[in-house]
């Protein structure tokens, strides 16, 4: 089993993402450049929290655009594993790997905080581990995490149980006051219909140790451990 | 014959540009001058401060590296380099930019020597908050930070907001970075071994911030001056690179030495590599890659555009150097070589435009100061403490307090800033301290930004010897050993008598007592022409503090965790007003002496702290700082937003006047909730150290109840205390 994690100029997550899965999984995880063309061998993609590029135009807008990218939509019609974290999941939006797209958030300003996010399917590579609707405590960090998808859209995404969590209260409320961002329908992080792409803006590396003060994110990447395990 | 308004205007006097003729021997070269200038500048040469900044300790319980870019301690195989640098004016002319290259800046100072960038710290102070100006220089700087600082993937993890009318027309940036470097991993700013390439890497150059240092930052401010053009723009997606690639570059082991390009751009990195390494350069200005075109070599030379660095790498390795900035994108090219000769020859397109030793430049004129008390001192002194009348609703006083903007929570500015990135912030902004895990070890370190420049317009030597007795005290509430000092001296004209006797007084008080914590000042900066048309800023000599903690599982935080526990006072509460915030707002004055100050007793109080902590026996510590035991209280209680805690306080010695009890601003004194078990220990503890030790209350309950003299003094619901504080500052920068 092997992660990979993909090194944007100005990516600023991807070491973390590495210690995670290294240090804290004890799992083997490589560095892959943006320029890098070759996937094979890796089993998860994962697209790291940053500003690519500076994000000066649209996130993510110019990072689609980098070569390791095609080999990442052969990647993920395979199958294959990919999660994108943050600026991962702008990425994974802007390469249309996941439908939809970021808005800046609703106040205007970046947010750095502990939210709480509800599992709403934990029938997925990404969540197996979790309950049903278990509440996890974990950190956002961004400027435009307001999700935004056409009516149609949703209904699909509903239709397919595409939406993995939703902003809510520690208790579990998924109200418009515990929206952080103004994120349509306090949606946190979708998948693709096939189930193998997850995007999610808070970022689930920063909350995989308890001294950090949550543990919460880390059956993600337990979970994606497992269901690789067990294919 | 270069005409006297020429030099004037780039800020020489007559004698030093006489002294530059003696140096030439000649008239200077257009490019000369400007070379000259830009380095013998207050910002680059230190001529007003350098005979005092000699004073300040350079040796500390940890063994120092002093004398670069930035400076830092050795603690068993890592190196950790810190510094902080000011950004005022540039932030006071174009907010947002100014912060932002204040922060870029400060983080280059770090990866130049070898280090990661793992932490920012900013200290920020603004004229009063109802200014409409104000406002919109706040929100400019706050958003540089966040702008610069997220992006180029370095938490922002604490720092120091304070408000004073006398910050108007100048506010003050002063931004902190850390970074953690293996021992032998660490770079030197230096030019060795003739023939060795000079590569310039980063940025292209262009027009902006050509005389930053010397125009911008080494003048007072006049009104109706238009300074935009000398405030740089920063990119922090190339500085993200840049450091990625620079510490990539030094790996190869094939770099002698780096220097970034920060002040006075080519010519600081030029002529102080080559001075240090008691070397000459020869220079082709004609391969330094440009944003413009028609530049004349003395504004190539001045330029301060961001992101830029200068290497001095070992010949024919020049290839694998190039190779790894031009994978991020950068551009790197060898505009020259080392020389044995310690001249620095600059040469545009084959024409040698200046040719100085580079000694000289490096050798900033150094002045003696004429100083003198200020004459308003004696009766800005004076208090006459019956003349206060004592409050009747100590319940309003204590919410007045909380909402001032300068004791309020500061999340509505941190929340914009991204602390956690790196995954190592293990203490969140809003604790006394903020704490970092040393990965890969057992160790953690604390740091802290402090200074209360009010208690420094008031008495400049006690002033500045409480700000670094808080920050070491700061640190010991999160069960750090204070470690080590950078300063940023924030100062008026230091032509006129009175300022320079503040800043005298404020070295003299940062030296004692670093002497005194055994803490070496390892790097620093002066800023001095603070001045607008209202005069002088406060003196404010920012201490920003490291401290050590061996055990990261031994860590505190400041708000109460469990009912039912009891709570401690260690120090003595004294009858004094003089310099508080509760003087100053609900009084209206800012009057008195700074508070009175022992430093065996802040020892005492500080080392029964840091024993405590680690012996495991604390649930919580927090220092009394501004708004004095009641305001500390009512942040032991509220600050955790996710559990606030009511406290019953009824023990208090009650000899002194209430208000002076409960907001006063006596130091040396920190407040500790435990297990009941643990009092007994934590009192032996106290003994030990001769700290004054009570025992003055309970957690538990959903308000802060204070008892003094049999009555509820205050009797407030913890909501309406979190309300108050946790609101004020953004309902006050909205409206």
């Amino acid at each position: 089993m092997k992660f990979g994690v993909v090194v944007f100029p100005g990516s600023n997550c991807d070491q973390d993402c590495f210690y995670i899965v290294r240090d804290i999984l004890n799992k083997p995880i490589k560095y892959i450049w943006h320029r890098d063309t070759r996937l094979d061998g890796f089993d998860c993609i994962i697209l790291p929290g940053g500003f690519s590029y500076g994000d000066y135009l649209r996130t993510g807008a110019i990072a689609r655009f980098s070569p390791v990218m095609k080999s990442l939509y052969a990647f993920a019609n395979k199958g294959r594993i990919v999660i994108g974290i943050c600026n991962g999941f702008q990425i994974l939006l802007e390469a249309g790997l996941l439908p939809g797209a970021m808005l800046r958030n609703k106040d205007l300003h970046f947010i750095c905080k502990h939210a709480y996010i509800k599992t709403e399917n934990n029938n997925t590579v990404f969540t197996n581990l979790y309950v049903r609707n278990q509440i996890l405590k974990i950190p956002i960090a961004h400027n435009e995490g307001n999700y935004y998808i056409d009516e149609e859209g949703l209904v699909e995404l509903k239709i397919n149980e595409q939406i993995v969590f939703r902003y809510c209260s520690p208790e579990g409320k998924t109200s418009s006051e515990f929206n952080p961002n103004g994120a349509l329908e306090n949606i946190a992080g979708i998948m693709n219909k096939e189930g193998n792409v997850l995007g999610m803006m808070p970022h689930p590396e920063r909350s995989s140790e308890l001294e950090l003060g949550s543990k919460d994110g880390i059956l993600i990447f337990n979970s994606i451990v497992r269901w690789l395990e067990n294919i | 014959m270069i005409k006297p308004e020429v030099y004037r205007s780039l800020g020489l006097t007559d004698n030093e540009y006489k002294k530059i003729i003696e140096i030439l021997r000649r008239e200077p070269l257009p490019t000369e001058l400007a070379m000259f200038s830009v380095e013998w500048s207050e910002h680059c040469g230190y001529p007003s401060s350098r005979n005092l900044l000699k004073l300040l300790p350079k040796t500390g319980k940890y063994p120092a590296l002093i004398g670069e870019d930035a400076g830092g301690i050795i603690v068993d195989d890592f190196a950790i380099v810190f510094k902080m640098e000011s950004h005022n004016h540039p932030s006071q002319v174009e907010p947002k930019q100014g912060a932002a290259t204040g922060v870029g800046g400060i983080i280059r100072d770090i990866f130049t020597a070898g280090a990661r960038p793992i932490a920012l710290l900013d200290s920020l102070r603004f004229g009063t908050i109802s200014s409409p100006y104000n406002k919109y220089i706040l929100k400019g700087v706050v958003d540089g930070i966040q702008f610069y600082g997220n992006c180029v993937g370095v938490p922002t993890v604490g720092g120091e907001v304070y408000f004073d009318a006398s910050y108007s027309g100048n506010c003050l940036v002063n931004a902190m970075c850390i970074g953690i470097a293996k021992k032998a991993r660490l770079a030197r700013a230096r030019a060795r071994g003739a023939g060795n390439s000079i590569i310039y890497a980063g940025a292209s150059t262009g027009r902006d911030g050509i005389g930053g240092c010397s125009v911008l930052a080494s003048n007072d401010f006049k009104e109706g001056e238009e300074k935009r053009p000398t405030v740089q723009i920063g990119d922090p997606f190339t500085e993200k690179c840049l450091i990625e690639a620079t510490l990539e570059a030094l790996e190869t082991g094939y770099v002698i030495g780096i220097k970034d390009m920060g002040a006075a751009g080519l010519t600081c990195s030029t002529s102080e590599m080559a001075s240090a390494g008691n070397s000459g350069m020869d220079i082709e200005l004609g391969r330094v890659p440009r944003k413009e075109t028609d530049m004349q070599p003395w504004e190539v030379m001045m330029s301060e555009s961001q992101e830029r660095m200068l290497l001095c790498v070992k010949k024919g390795k020049e290839k694998e150097i190039k190779r790894i900035f031009t994978k991020w994108g950068l551009n790197a090219v060898v505009i020259g070589k080392v020389t044995t000769d310690g001249i620095l020859r600059i040469k545009d397109n084959g024409k040698l435009v200046a040719k100085i030793d580079a000694h000289s430049l490096t050798n900033a004129p150094s002045y003696e100061m004429p100083y003198k008390k200020p004459d308003y001192l004696e009766e800005l002194n004076y208090l006459d403490i019956d003349r206060i009348v004592e409050p009747e609703d100590y319940n309003n006083v204590l919410l007045r307090l909380l909402s001032s903007p300068n004791i309020s929570s500061k999340e509505w500015i941190y929340g914009q800033y991204d602390h956690m990135v790196q995954t190592s912030t293990i203490v969140l902004p809003g604790s006394d301290a903020a704490v970092l895990r040393l990965k890969g070890t057992n160790k953690a370190i604390a740091v802290t930004t402090d200074c209360n420049s009010r208690y420094c317009y008031l008495n400049p030597y006690r002033g500045a010897q409480i700000a670094v007795a808080e920050a070491a005290r700061n640190l010991a509430c999160s069960g750090a050993k204070a470690a080590a000092v950078t300063d940023c001296l924030n100062f008026g004209n230091p032509k006129k008598p009175d300022r320079f006797w503040q800043f005298r007084n404020c070295i003299m008080g940062i030296v004692d007592a670093c002497k005194f914590f055994k803490t070496a000042v390892v790097s620093g900066n002066v800023s001095f022409y603070n001045e607008s048309h209202r005069g002088a800023i406060y003196p404010t000599p920012t201490i920003g503090m490291i401290g050590i903690i061996d055990d990261a599982t031994r860590i505190c935080t400041q708000y109460f965790r469990k009912e039912e526990e009891a709570i401690i006072l260690l120090g003595i509460c004294r009858e004094e007003l003089g310099g508080s915030e509760y003087l100053k707002e609900i009084h209206g004055l800012t009057k008195g002496d700074a508070p009175y100050l022992n430093l065996d007793l802040e020892n005492a109080v500080q080392q029964t702290t840091l024993e405590a902590i680690r012996k495991g026996l604390v649930s919580s510590a927090h220092d009394c700082s501004e708004g004095g035991l009641a305001v500390a209280l009512a942040e032991s209680c509220i600050s955790n937003k996710e559990n606030m805690l009511g406290a019953v306080i009824d023990n208090l010695n009650c000899k002194i006047r209430l208000d002076a009890l409960l907001f006063g601003e006596s130091q040396s004194r920190v407040i500790l909730s435990c297990h009941d078990d643990s009092v007994e220990k934590i009192r032996n503890i106290a003994n030990k150290n001769k700290a004054p030790f009570r025992l003055i209350g309970r957690t538990g309950g959903k308000k802060l109840l204070i008892l003094a003299k049999r009555k509820e003094i205050i009797d407030l619901p913890l909501e309406a205390l979190s309300r108050e504080w946790r609101e004020s500052l953004k309902r006050q920068i909205r409206t």
